[in-house]
């Protein structure tokens, strides 16, 4: 028989081996995930930082955020390859045109080939973006902590809600293009809104809704229940201990789960392909004659443009400084409206907890 | 109170449901049956509970003692399937069950503290207010003046009056249920309802709560649930000992527990069972 400090030092057994398989496939995935994340990310940073930034000050292409898309038009000058945008390109060739004039000789044009959308920003995409993930999750958020409310703290708990709740679940798993296409058959067509910030809204905010409302319910539940008993046995109505003793300390966990909705409703594109979005428009949101026109004019859009930029004009070199140049400023956009809900929440948190 | 009071009780009938003689009856509860669904929590319970005394609500756990409690308040009402099938129960000889109440209005003339202490996670000061808020109560004087006598009738001024905007969370667990007691107060209510207020303090903290109750029967009514015979005996003048959902005895605290006349009331109060 052996001695127990013998037995203590035995080699590893059956057991210990196959558990130190099972740790390293863990781990293989583990980092198999962390790889493909930083591919796409560095991918996107990579090629995209060759639009975003300059060598040259003040480092930022500062065009690219400030400005339209435009045209790009290419072409040799003095053996050198020149790039303008459309702008430039219309002024180059009128002052070509006016010195040809003053000498007397015929101005020659340089022959250029024109690419589309891979001159000038995208500055309008932004506002557009920006413009459909506020009025959406507005919608989203007053409408689903109602009914969250509603459902949780109002409805008696039969098989009614249950239903009710089954179907809202169910509804989260309904492919953004279905919802694009309801939001074009209810508001673009039957509400006569047209292709429209409005109807973009509530289509994105029909999309995210059952999330909102999954999320609120479960803040609410969270919410001790001697909150509630402590406000109604000082004589609070059922509305009163809701507003006062529930809704406050609720509302972080609400806010923090419709960050997911943020990220959803800025990148998600079938949704307002349909409804909201623009591929070109040369007029900014806020460029509009009566006030109420500024919530029936399309807008254009990131996601949309990247969808634009990658299969609606021919590839080339020039279309792929477009879109990773997009593509990096969308990430960049959603992870400062993500790190600004998280930064809101932590406030709200630091003045309540329990 | 005298131990050897010539007062009989003989149990459940009127005449000991009947309050203690000299004090009026502030809450009369009559041949009252409450179920949860299916199941019945009350049954036939009658009793009648003197104003400005301690009325200690004892029992093995699952005898109805909450359930009784939170009728007075009707705090029963919001649990699905709970009803009340029969009886009544009089506050100042209004039927509360009656259709023309106002559950609202009943809540603050009847305030309660529960077993788990359940500060608002707000400042003390807000959680004091909370009460005269929720009726409209904007006045800072008025506000300042409630905070102050609640907490001084709580005893916890002294030791909070210095950090009054700090949570109430940040408070020790039995400074929180003062805490709650006192916001209980602040809306100045008559009767007060304690479901096992000390269950969760320690043996200090329990010791203050009940100096507390023993202050506040100036002012207040009050009834308690406790599992502790020491409490009920320490800090009540009248006990009432329930058993699977009825009343088995209620009378003098001295009598239930020097000289009970139902034998399962003296098997529970000597520990033999429950
Ligand atoms: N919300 C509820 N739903 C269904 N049944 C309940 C509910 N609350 C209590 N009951 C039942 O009613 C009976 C009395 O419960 P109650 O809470 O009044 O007992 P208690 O005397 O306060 O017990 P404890 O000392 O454990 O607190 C028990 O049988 C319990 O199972
Ligand atoms: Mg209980």
């Amino acid at each position: 028989m052996a001695t127990p400090a013998e037995q203590f030092r035995r080699q590893s057994t059956a057991i210990q081996r196959r558990e130190k398989v099972i740790v390293f496939f863990l781990r293989a995935s583990a980092w198999i995930i962390l790889l493909a994340g930083a591919t796409v990310l560095g991918t996107i940073a990579w090629k995209g930082a060759g639009t975003l930034l300059q060598p040259n000050f003040p480092f930022i292409n500062i065009t690219f955020l400030a400005e339209a898309p435009q045209t790009l038009h290419v072409f040799e000058l003095d053996g050198e390859t020149v790039e303008m945008s459309d702008q430039d390109f219309r002024e180059f060739r009128a002052k070509l045109a006016e010195e040809a004039a003053a000498s007397g000789e015929s101005a020659i044009v340089p022959d250029s080939t024109s690419y589309v959308y891979a001159a000038g920003g995208i500055f309008p995409n932004i506002v557009g973006t920006l413009l459909l993930v506020a009025g959406s999750m507005s919608i989203a958020l007053g409408l689903g902590i109602a009914t969250a409310i509603y459902l949780s703290e109002y409805a008696r708990q039969g098989s009614t809600v249950r239903f009710i709740r089954l179907a809202i679940l169910n509804l989260a798993g309904v492919p953004s293009v279905v919802f694009g296409l309801f939001g074009f058959g209810m508001f673009v067509l039957f509400f006569g809104w047209n292709v429209s910030l409005i109807a973009g809204w509530f289509t994105l905010a029909f999309m995210v809704l059952p999330v909102v409302i999954t999320a609120s319910e479960e803040a609410l539940r969270a919410v001790p229940q001697g909150f509630r008993e402590g406000a109604l046995a000082l004589g609070a109505t059922r509305w009163q201990t809701i507003r006062r003793a529930v809704i406050p300390h609720a509302l972080p966990g609400i806010l923090t789960s419709s960050i997911l909705g943020i990220a959803r409703v800025a990148g998600e594109t079938a949704p307002i392909m349909f409804t909201a979005a623009f591929i070109m428009r040369d007029k900014l949101p806020w460029e509009v004659d009566r006030w109420f026109d500024f919530f029936f004019q399309g807008v254009m859009a990131l996601p949309y443009h990247i969808y634009v930029v990658s299969s609606k004009i021919p590839q080339n070199e020039y279309s792929a400084r477009v879109q990773f140049g997009t593509a990096l400023v969308f990430v960049l956009l959603v992870a400062v409206i993500a790190s600004a809900s998280l930064f809101l929440r932590h406030r709200i948190r630091a003045r309540q907890r329990w | 109170m005298d131990p050897t009071t010539t007062e009989s009780p003989s149990p459940t009938t009127p005449a000991a449901a009947s309050a203690d003689a000299g004090r009026p009856a502030i809450i009369e509860v009559e041949d009252l049956d409450f179920y949860y669904g299916e199941n019945r929590a009350l049954d036939g319970v009658s009793l009648a509970i003197p104003s400005h005394q301690v009325t200690a609500l004892i029992g093995p756990s699952g005898c109805g003692k909450s359930t009784l409690l939170r009728c007075f308040n009707r705090m029963n009402d919001l649990i699905e399937g709970a009803e009340r099938t029969r009886g009544t129960v009089r506050i100042r000889g209004v039927d509360i069950f009656g259709p023309e109440v106002n559950v609202m209005e009943l809540r603050k003339r009847v305030g309660m503290v529960f077993q788990k202490t359940n500060p608002f996670p707000n400042s003390i000061y807000e959680n004091i207010t909370f009460g005269l808020q929720l009726q409209g109560v904007r006045s800072k004087t008025r506000l300042d003046e409630a905070v102050e006598r609640s907490l001084r009738a709580a005893a916890l001024w002294d030791e909070v009056k210095d950090r009054l905007h700090e949570s109430g969370l940040s408070l020790s667990g039995g400074q929180q249920q003062r805490l709650c007691i006192a916001r209980a107060i602040a809306v100045e209510p008559e009767i007060i309802l304690m479901d096992e207020p000390c269950s969760a303090l320690d043996p200090v903290a329990t010791a203050r709560v009940e100096e507390l109750i023993h202050k506040l029967k100036q002012e207040f009514t009050i009834v308690i649930v406790t599992h502790n015979m020491q409490q009920a005996a320490r800090c009540s003048d009248r006990t009432a000992f329930l058993y699977l959902g009825k009343l088995i005895e209620y009378a003098d605290t001295q009598t239930i527990f020097i000289n009970p006349s139902d034998s399962q009331t003296e098997a529970y109060v000597s520990g033999r069972f429950g």
